[in-house]
Formats: structure tokens, C-alpha cells, sequence
């Protein structure tokens, strides 16, 4: 992040975050030539890629030819920082990075990891993606959602209110209502 | 002989339903005769987007109601707890008002065989029982993943056996849109939880006890 302060309004960054785990085959996926070549067509110009335990390792580049600036990290205490400065995050389908992108109203797309047991972890993001809050994909489709990527469809994120939950296990109690 | 030894099983036995049955008809009852003013609470902390959820909860409730605070987590997370110290703002191993950290051993770990899980779940069994035992919480709140499993069962038992009644919270995970997680059914099913939350409202309709008020995230 440490070249790029002198042409800031041009930086449009992809991060890409798979969270405490690994999920080589998405790693694997935004390495590629292709979603790359993508990227760049939507106008985006650095990918940044959290990897986390991944055995995959993707190629850095500095972008002197025209192309994709890439770097990556393995874990960082400050992915809050990354997602802020991002303008479109690509992330695996964990409920706190999909909160957490969704609450600073990030565009986003979730890609699910087909290689887990219990894939339960599409229902969310298919749930919310049928909610227009989100764009859902797996790693071999995700360059087609790329390529067709239109942010102007995303609703919103309302966030939730834990208030109502509060109030039923205070009444549940006897605690005064309010 | 053999018959006293018959009867005295048959009489235990029904003892033991009858209890178990009164047990669960009372559960999910509401509080009518409070003594206390603050209820022992004990905080099971699941891992990563578990504890952001559970975090967002206990961020709206009243901090002197529901106190002393025992948080567990499982001994292989590092990251709850600390998240749990943030919001407490209590950096040292207790708070002023006895609030606690405690980690505790996970039944089975992601990929592990199910031949060592045996010996794995009987170690966390008996730990959760020496914690519950030291804690005897008034209210547990937990919202998954399996962690909370053997707390739960320890505090039904303790209630059948009358050692210390308390009240279960149980939150389904946002994740689960479609179907509930194995904690939530195995909660759900043998009325474990006073009060079991879903977060969507087609959830909600599968499982006609289960209370939908909203999301947490």
C-alpha cells in the first residue's frame, strides 16, 4: 500500500479474504489470467489477497505493464483496514466477513467453498444474494459474475437489532421490560 | 434379593422420568418469583462469526442483570475470548465484579477421526463438568457450534437432579437459513433451551417453538 499514495484516485482495489482457513481453489481462481483480465476490464487496479493457511501461492506483481497490481499476506489483525479501502471484496462465504463487508456497505461477492463437509454455508449467502444484498458464486463460475458484475442491482444491508432477542430473555427472567 | 434389586430400579426409574418429564414441562416457563437481583451468566462462545453474534447480543443487555459473566471458549480459539475481554474491557484473567474467562476442550475438532473423538469427547464431558460444577451459572446463552453441547446436557441433568436450575438461551446461527445446525435440532428436540432463536422467518415456520424476532448481524 506504500507506492500507491501518489496516485490514489486511480486505485480501485479487490481484496480478497478466505478468512482463518484455507480455500486454495478460490486463491487458485483469482490468480488466473482470466479473472484477472477481468478485473481489469471492470476497472480495477490492485488485488490484494488474504490467504490464510492456503498451500497456494499467488504471483506478486507490481503492474508496470498495464496490469493488475497483485499482492497478498497470509493473516492480518487489520482486515477491517483492507475491507475499508477496497471498492469490491471477493470473500469465502463465512457469516463474520460476510457481516462485517456487508455492515460498511462494501460490494461484494461471496464464493462458496464446495470442498467443505457441511456445506451449510451456501444457505446464507444464497439467501442474501437472493436479497440483492450480495453477488453469490463458486470458484469456477466466478469469473462469468465478474464479468457480468453490475453494483447498481445491490440493496442495501439493512443491519439486524439485537434488542428483540434482549427483551425476550429479560421478560423469559422477570427483568423489567424496559 | 434379585426382586428387591428389580423393584428398587423400577422405582428410580419412574422417579427419574417423572422428574425428567417435570423438568422439561417447566423449562421454556417463565420466571414468576425472582429472588435474586443479578443472575450468574455464563457466555459460550462459539468461534468466529458465533461470537461476533453473541457479542452483538450481550452489547443489549443489561451488564448488572446478568452478573457475574463466565465466558468459555474452546481451548483451540484463541481469537473469542480476546473479543470477549475487548467488550468487557478487562484485560486480566477476572473483572471487578467476578466476570471470567475460561477455555474449555472441544469434543471433536474439525477433520478428526470419529475413533479418537471418543476419548476426546469424554475429556471435554468431564472438563465441562468441573466447570459447570465451579460455575453453576443462573442463565447460560450460547449460540453454537457443538462447544455448547455438553454444557447444555450437564445443566439439564443438574436440573433433574436439583442441583442448580438454569435457564437456557440458545440463538441459531445467522447461517442457517434452511435447516437448523445439530446443536440447535439436538436443543430443539429434547427441550433443552427455554427459549431456542432463529434468525429467518421461514426457519421459524419449521420449528413452530423456536421464537423469530429479527437478526442479530
Amino acid at each position: 500500500m506504500e507506492d500507491v499514495n501518489n496516485h490514489i484516485e486511480s486505485k480501485r482495489t479487490v481484496f480478497v479474504t478466505v478468512g482463518t482457513t484455507s480455500f486454495d481453489s478460490l486463491v487458485r481462481t483469482v490468480d488466473s489470467d482470466q479473472v484477472k483480465e477481468a478485473l481489469l476490464e471492470k476497472g480495477y487496479t490492485h488485488l490484494v489477497i488474504q490467504m490464510g493457511r492456503g498451500s497456494y501461492i499467488p504471483k506478486k506483481s507490481s503492474g508496470e505493464d498495464g496490469s493488475l497490481v497483485v499482492d497478498y499476506f497470509t493473516f492480518s489483525s487489520s482486515i477491517a483496514d483492507y475491507l475499508r479501502s477496497a471498492s469490491l471484496v471477493i470473500s469465502h462465504a463465512g457469516s463474520g466477513s460476510i457481516f462485517e463487508t456487508l455492515r460498511i456497505a462494501k460490494p461484494l461477492i461471496v464464493v462458496v467453498n464446495e470442498d467443505l463437509m457441511d456445506n451449510h454455508q451456501s444457505e446464507l449467502a444464497e439467501e442474501l444474494a437472493e436479497r440483492k444484498h450480495l453477488f453469490c458464486a463458486r470458484p469456477q463460475t466466478l469469473c462469468q459474475v465478474i464479468e457480468s458484475l453490475n453494483l447498481d442491482t445491490i440493496v442495501p444491508y439493512e443491519p439486524g437489532d439485537a434488542n428483540p432477542v434482549a427483551k425476550l430473555i429479560n421478560k423469559h427472567l422477570g427483568f423489567p421490560a424496559d | 434379593m434379585v426382586e428387591f434389586v428389580l423393584i428398587f430400579l423400577v422405582i428410580t426409574t419412574t422417579l427419574l422420568v417423572v422428574r425428567v418429564v417435570y423438568v422439561i414441562s417447566q423449562s421454556s416457563k417463565p420466571i414468576r418469583n425472582r429472588s435474586q437481583k443479578h443472575l450468574s451468566t455464563l457466555v459460550v462462545l462459539g468461534s468466529g462469526g458465533h461470537t461476533a453474534e453473541m457479542i452483538n447480543l450481550l452489547s443489549v443487555m443489561q451488564k448488572d442483570w446478568f452478573a457475574p459473566r463466565y465466558y468459555i471458549a474452546a481451548a483451540t480459539d484463541n481469537m473469542s475470548l480476546q473479543k470477549a475481554r475487548v467488550f468487557e474491557g478487562i484485560l486480566d484473567y477476572k473483572g471487578a465484579d467476578g466476570t471470567q474467562f475460561m477455555q474449555i476442550y472441544r469434543s471433536r475438532e474439525v477433520g478428526q477421526s470419529y475413533i479418537t473423538s471418543v476419548g476426546t469427547t469424554l475429556l471435554a464431558l468431564g472438563h465441562a463438568l468441573w466447570l459447570m460444577v465451579k460455575i453453576r451459572p443462573h442463565v447460560i446463552l450460547c449460540n453454537g457450534p457443538g462447544t455448547c453441547i455438553p454444557i447444555c446436557a450437564i445443566a439439564f441433568i443438574f436440573k433433574v437432579l436439583g442441583i442448580r436450575w438454569s435457564y437456557i438461551f440458545y440463538v441459531e446461527s445467522i447461517a442457517r437459513v434452511k435447516r437448523l445446525s445439530l446443536t440447535g435440532l439436538l436443543l430443539y428436540k429434547l427441550h433443552m433451551a427455554d427459549q431456542l432463536f432463529v434468525q429467518w422467518p421461514q426457519l421459524q415456520k419449521q420449528y413452530p417453538r423456536a421464537h423469530y424476532v429479527g437478526r442479530l448481524m
